[in-house]
């Protein structure tokens, strides 16, 4: 098949990746690192996400946690409703879990129309808004929501087809799998005709116009991919912790992702995963550390801007390189 | 979702009609000085000040220490304005001119350092919990009775105050020698310095302005606002909303889009209590979807 041969080298590297990831849970029996790489597929997936709509298509969002949140709430919400927990049975998870997303890319979509057309600064600040609405929905519905508490009372997990996510292994192995295959399909998008159509776009938006793509058309449906893929990650997080909470759907959980993507940089295809490894190792020691760690996070943020210019692993690439010459 | 029996209630009897409309006109002035220096920034940078929020809680804070220190209103507030647009100017000079004319990607970093690294400091001087500065002295009198309803003072001195500042803002961008210089400036900045003016001290002059105009607007709101770190981020967001609806660059648009949201926030108060950012997000997407360059701009926001 066509496909298989032009993705072989794609196809490799997800699988053995997925075989490393599987084999940390089935050799390490303690349960720090299986944590903490919940958490970068969780977050990655929202750097990742973030980067097709800032490194592919050239749209800088500054409210892409909103559909994280909103991924994470709606398959909270779906599953903590007992109607739908009895209706759909063992299935209920995976069909919570589509659902979620198709919810997400519904939301998106209706925010999508509204923003594509507007030019950066405009684009920027307009999905923050819409993100912060979202917020404030979620903090004022207290009771749907929980409110600042967030969803308590934990999600129910019944297992499906042998699969019992309440185990902490079984879990983690779902969550890379989900994981992997994410980013494999945004590689697939990356190489793709659509990929090219959107740094065309990035590029030359009138030029597009001009070889006739609908500009407008393909924005939104990144949008709204993206979007979809950030709530994935919103839902490995819901699954990770048994909740939902107000922080996801906050501003700073927005410029946190936009960090991640400028420390991975974003000519690199997996240079924002980086971005998320470095952010969330750096955050953890700096929380050990301080008490207040978004004012050295804040710091870090000005001297890795303002110093450097651009992200550390590109600043790294461009050192080696300049040695070897 | 709207109670209609409460709208009308409050609105048959005229005392409460006139209250809801003067917490509408507070709230829309207040908003107005903080959209005006947004919208002031950007109409000459071309950058989207991120970070404005922030100034309008610096200046809040200062007010309150000086309040605490002096006991003077009038005082505080002034200190309020100075102290946001010095660490304005300062901000402009070394953190976001570095990166004027690059990606928005790096504006949009900037502003979030500044936002994380500003609010853990007011944390660490002022600490976590809310402050209130309370009516001062000056101000407690008998309120007045307007058709039944009550008007405190301060709330018809805040009013006109922010009025006289907003015609003074028009005015010293329209008609004085700096204004001129500024929109020149913001129009052609190359050949303004080649006339040998210093381009990047005027602009550097008027973030700061932008920077006072709010930290005199979250100064003037301290004794009927309480002060609490990230306080600046809401205001940010409204005043975002603002310049939406009145267009980017237009300070008479801000005025009436802040005046249209206050009015809108206080009605909201008795008739959807739970829907009354939901509205403001509504009006926003109508004007964005029927007329994207904002209700009193001639141009393209594409």
């Amino acid at each position: 098949m066509n496909f298989i041969k032009f993705h072989k080298k794609d196809i490799y590297i997800s699988i053995i990746s997925l075989l490393i990831l599987i084999s940390i849970a089935l050799f390490i029996e303690h349960p720090w690192p299986r944590d903490f790489l919940v958490s970068i597929f969780s977050f990655g997936l929202l750097a990742m996400s973030l980067n097709m709509l800032i490194g592919f298509a050239g749209m800088v969002s500054f409210g892409h946690a909103a559909f994280f949140a909103l991924g994470a709430y709606a398959f909270g919400l779906l599953l903590q409703n007992e109607n739908f927990v009895m209706y759909f049975g063992q299935f209920s998870i995976p069909i919570a879990f589509v659902l979620s997303v198709l919810i997400t890319g519904l939301y998106s979509a209706i925010i999508g129309i509204i923003c594509v057309r507007l030019n950066d600064i405009y684009f920027a600040f307009l999905t923050l808004a819409f993100q912060m609405f979202l917020y404030s929905v979620i903090v004022s519905w207290v009771s749907l929501t929980g409110g600042d508490q967030g969803l308590m009372g934990g999600i129910p997990r019944p297992p499906f087809l042998g699969i019992d996510l309440s185990d902490s292994i079984h879990r983690y192995i779902f969550c890379s799998i989900i994981f992997v295959l994410c980013i494999f399909i945004l590689r697939i998008l990356n190489k793709s005709n659509f990929g090219y159509t959107l740094r065309l776009i990035r590029d030359n938006s009138e030029r597009a116009e001009f070889i006739g793509i609908r500009v407008l058309r393909v924005k939104l449906i990144c949008f709204v991919i993206a979007s979809m893929m950030a709530s994935v990650g919103g839902i490995i997080m819901a699954l990770f912790t048994s909740g939902a909470y107000p922080e996801w759907a906050f501003w700073t959980q927005s410029g946190e992702a936009i960090f991640m993507i400028m420390l991975g940089g974003v000519s690199i295809f997996i240079g924002p995963l980086v971005g998320t490894i470095l952010l969330r190792s750096i955050n953890d020691i700096v929380q050990i550390y301080s008490s207040h760690s978004d004012l050295v996070i804040g710091i870090i943020i000005m001297i890795v801007v303002l110093g450097l210019r651009k992200g550390l692993v590109e600043y790294f690439l461009e050192k080696i390189s300049f040695k070897k010459k | 979702m709207i109670d209609v029996d409460a709208l009308l209630n409050c609105f048959g009897v005229a005392s409460c009609a006139v209250n809801q409309l003067t917490s509408g006109l507070i709230i829309g002035m207040l908003l107005f000085l903080v959209a005006s220096g947004l919208t002031l920034i950007f109409g000459v940078l071309n950058v989207i000040n991120f970070a404005h929020g922030t100034f309008y809680m610096l200046g809040a804070y200062f007010a309150f220490s000086t309040y605490l220190l002096t006991e003077s209103y009038l005082l505080s507030a002034l200190i309020g304005a100075l102290g946001a647009g010095f660490f304005g100017i300062l901000f402009e000079r070394f953190l976001i001119s570095k990166v004027y004319g690059q990606d928005i990607l790096m504006q949009l970093l900037v502003c979030y350092a500044f936002i994380l690294i500003t609010d853990d400091l007011v944390k660490i001087i002022w600490g976590s919990e809310y402050l209130s500065m309370g009516v001062p002295d000056e101000f407690r009198l008998p309120p007045f009775r307007v058709f039944g309803g009550f008007v405190p003072p301060l709330y018809a001195f805040l009013i006109i105050l922010s009025l006289v500042i907003g015609v003074i803002t028009i005015f010293l961008i329209s008609k004085t020698r700096f204004g001129s210089i500024v929109r020149a400036a913001a129009e052609n900045a190359k050949m303004v310095s080649a006339l040998g003016i210093r381009v990047p001290l005027y602009f550097a002059l008027l973030f700061g302005l932008g920077c006072a105009l709010a930290g005199i607007a979250g100064a003037l709101g301290a004794p009927v606002r309480s002060l609490t770190p990230g306080m600046g981020f809401g205001i940010l967001i409204e005043s975002f909303i603002v310049t939406v609806i009145g267009g980017m660059g237009s300070i008479p648009g801000a005025l009436i889009a802040a005046l249209i949201l206050g009015i809108t926030r206080s009605i909201g108060s008795v008739g959807f209590p739970l829907f009354v950012d939901g509205m403001m997000f509504v009006i926003m997407a109508l004007v964005l979807i029927f007329k994207p360059t904002g209700l009193f701009v001639k141009g393209s926001s594409k």
